[in-house]
């Protein structure tokens, strides 16, 4: 316990505020993409659109059932290939880690939002289609006006805490040597042999960032409670 | 404690009160039970009749006043509340059988944990109660294979098992069917015949006329009349008895 | 694109028992760790719904600091910082450890630890979820606090919360991956190391994802057996969670 020295921490705060934002960033980007994508999913099974449903069925499937380490692994190997062939270039063309990472995390994370929808859409009451067939409504306008924003009222908490998920995983592009949070913590406390600092220092970081958002989240499924109690 | 009011009356409570917020359920009421009295107690829901029999068992606790059961003075204290409830049985409006325990396993868990009995004679115990509310052969089976009638029977099957020396019965055929009252009255009956000490929480008039021999009228938290059966309802002294008892009757 | 696990390494073996050996690592973290995480998270889960002040409020501190800190961040706490907070002595020993074993054990209670976290939680929601009168009626029989949790209210709960302890089980098979960062040879790791070895990058990840998916099927049809196993008689069937590899194998699940 003796010889801790926590001013290697204060020397390394503007190099872990960049892999902050790293993770940051990349929590942003794929809670969005994935977002319309998972929603997308689950639409696409909500509708029962022949072929799609199926395939995003079996998508959703295989994506929750392996690691996402193993994920990462094979979006990182296949990316560079698949943008390759689609440039003709003929050998696989690397769009950095960042981009790569983006990609992966955003096709990951939409199969955890689409079941989440898709049980939200389960859950809206059958008389609003109902009634929005009575009102002669066309499907889209169904979807987009009535039954979509319902679903993201009931659901806004789960997909909340599904995104704070999803900022902890992101510290697993670590496998990859990229500089997220846990990557910049990572490069210095091997550098300078101060990984109790660091890796203390970097769990406090996220213990705050993650319990101040499941407050907020908390706060919310309070409120959305009171709003849907008729 | 005091040794010659334990002898003669099981319940004894005293300008008992009891508070949810503002609003005030029980406003300082007294009751005494004798050993083998059965009691009705009857008022417009919300009138405090629940809480009142609640509050023996302390499944509610009362904010002033005191409660004496069996000589025991319901505190805090842990060890004397758990003596209580010991003796004292409760029957719930919506049964409160323990759906994952068979119907035997409900009847037995109390007195083997609580009573410290072994499995065979918490068992030989229970099959003896459940032939006493007539649904021996039901034993092996869940709460939820049978009727609500039935199960209503093997939840006082259950308390029996404690062999309790009173009965808390609270709107014991509220839940139930209307053709499955009279099987749960019937067994009801049964119990105060044999000399059980009772006090029942129903708006069943009939088994009032029939078992009581006192009935309570409870109304605002306080209670507003008690009487023998046949003044209460030949001639309550109350207007807000009278007015019920036209709303029950007719 | 198989074919890679029946070439030999520079051990001698094939690719297939490096495969094999991984998922054996993997196995053996996911199960111990979870009947680690059940047993804490039980407790745990039943303390967040204490009358005790104090069990409630530490269970509560449990939850937040293992659900809020990345399991990876969680791993290079057991396997890094532990050691070195421990005393000189015990902190050596561990830190010796002979290999599989000194990465092993502190992936094992990472695991155990944070996965107990959040069955906790779902322990919580599955005692508030039971009615009132459960509790009461076993008060009014004289049950002590304890036995009524115990033969009472957890059995309960424990029914109730099976379908979501099935993604808290697929949870824990998926996070065993993490493990290879403390240099732990699990699948993952297995799957990586023979694609560095032999170039054959799809075979390898490819078999190791195949498992994947099959321990999920597994995975979920042994939760489908357990609900169905542990189902109250006369009450109406629990709705499952959803088939992991739908319609893909075998015969739709709940009966």
């Amino acid at each position: 316990m003796n010889g801790l020295d926590f001013s290697v921490v204060a020397d390394a705060l503007p190099y872990l505020w960049k892999g902050l934002q790293f993770s940051l960033t990349l929590t942003v980007v794929a809670f969005a993409a994935g977002l319309v994508l998972g929603v997308a999913l689950a639409l696409v099974q909500h509708l029962e659109v022949p072929v799609l449903s199926p395939l995003a069925k079996v998508y959703v499937a295989i994506m929750r059932s392996i690691p996402l380490i193993m994920v990462l692994f094979w979006f990182f190997f296949l990316v560079p290939l698949i943008i390759g062939a689609m440039m003709n270039s003929g050998r696989p063309v690397p769009i950095g880690g960042l981009w790569t990472a983006i990609i992966t995390f955003s096709l990951f994370e939409a199969a955890y939002y689409s079941e989440i929808i898709r049980v939200g859409l389960r859950s809206v009451n059958k008389g609003q289609y109902e009634a929005a067939k009575a009102l002669s409504l066309s499907t889209a306008t169904t979807y987009r006006s009535i039954v979509l924003p319902q679903v993201f009222r009931i659901t806004s908490p789960i997909i909340l805490n599904q995104t704070i998920i999803l900022f902890q995983d992101t510290s697993l592009v670590y496998v990859l040597s990229l500089t997220d949070l846990t990557g910049a913590a990572s490069k210095i406390a091997q550098l300078n042999g101060t990984l109790v600092e660091m890796y203390l220092f970097i769990a406090l970081v996220y213990l705050v960032i993650c319990t101040s958002a499941s407050q907020l989240v908390a706060v919310l499924r309070k409120r959305t409670r009171i709003a849907t109690t008729r | 404690m005091n040794q010659s009011n334990a002898n003669t009356n099981v319940v004894e409570m005293i300008d008992v009160c009891k508070r949810y917020g503002t609003f005030e359920a029980l406003k300082k009421v007294n009751l005494s039970v004798r050993k083998g009295e059965r009691i009705i107690i009857c008022g417009p829901s919300g009138s405090g009749k629940s809480t009142l029999i609640r509050c023996i068992n302390r499944i509610e606790q009362h904010d002033a006043g005191s409660i004496v059961v069996e000589g025991q003075e319901l505190t805090g204290a842990e060890r004397d509340i758990a003596k209580v409830r010991r003796e004292v049985g409760m029957v719930f409006q919506s049964f409160n059988l323990f759906p994952h325990l068979t119907i035997l396993e409900n009847c037995t868990l109390a007195p083997r944990r609580a009573r410290g009995l072994s499995k065979a004679e918490a068992e030989d115990r229970a099959m003896h109660y459940l032939s006493k509310v007539r649904i021996p052969d039901q034993a092996k089976k869940y709460p939820g294979q049978l009727s609500g009638g039935q199960q209503q029977r093997v939840a006082i099957a259950r308390a029996l098992c404690m062999e309790p020396r009173v009965m808390l019965f609270d709107e014991p055929t509220s839940a139930l069917d209307p053709e499955m009252v009279k099987e749960v009255l019937d067994t009801m009956i049964g119990l105060a015949e044999e000399g059980m000490t009772m006090l029942c929480v129903t708006h069943e008039m009939g088994f009032a006329k029939q078992v009581a021999d006192r009935v309570v009228f409870m109304d605002g938290g306080q209670k507003i009349e008690e009487a023998d059966p046949q003044t209460f309802f030949g001639a309550p002294e109350n207007d807000r008895t009278r007015a019920f008892l036209q709303q029950v009757l007719h | 694109m198989f074919d890679v696990l029946f070439q030999r390494g520079f051990d001698g073996r094939l690719y297939l028992e490096w495969l094999l050996s991984g998922l054996g690592w993997t196995l053996a973290l996911a199960f111990i760790g979870w009947w680690i995480a059940f047993a804490i998270g039980v407790l745990v889960g039943v303390g967040r719904t204490s009358k005790s002040r104090v069990i409630a409020a530490l269970s509560r501190l449990y939850v937040e600091i293992f659900r809020n800190i990345p399991v990876l961040v969680q791993m290079f706490l057991w396997y890094f910082v532990l050691p070195e907070l421990l005393p000189t002595g015990l902190g050596t020993w561990v830190k010796q450890l002979p290999p599989p074993w000194g990465a092993f054990f502190p992936a094992l209670l990472c695991l155990g630890t944070y996965t107990a976290a959040r069955v906790a939680e779902q322990v919580r929601a599955g005692i508030e979820a039971l009615p009132q009168g459960q509790e009461e009626a076993a008060a009014a029989l004289g049950l002590s606090q304890l036995d009524t949790r115990r033969f009472v209210v957890v059995p309960q709960a424990l029914r109730l919360i099976i379908p979501s302890l099935t993604s808290e089980v697929m949870g824990i098979y998926k996070n065993t991956s993490v493990a290879l960062t403390i240099g732990l040879l699990e699948l993952t790791a297995q799957a990586r190391q023979i694609s560095e070895n032999t170039f054959q990058t799809f075979g390898a990840f490819a078999s190791a994802t195949i498992i994947y998916l099959l321990l999920a099927l597994v995975a979920y049809r042994l939760m489908l057996w357990i609900d169905a196993k542990y189902h109250i008689p006369g009450t109406s069937p629990s709705k499952p969670a959803r088939k992991p590899l739908f319609g893909l194998f075998g015969k739709r699940g709940a009966a």
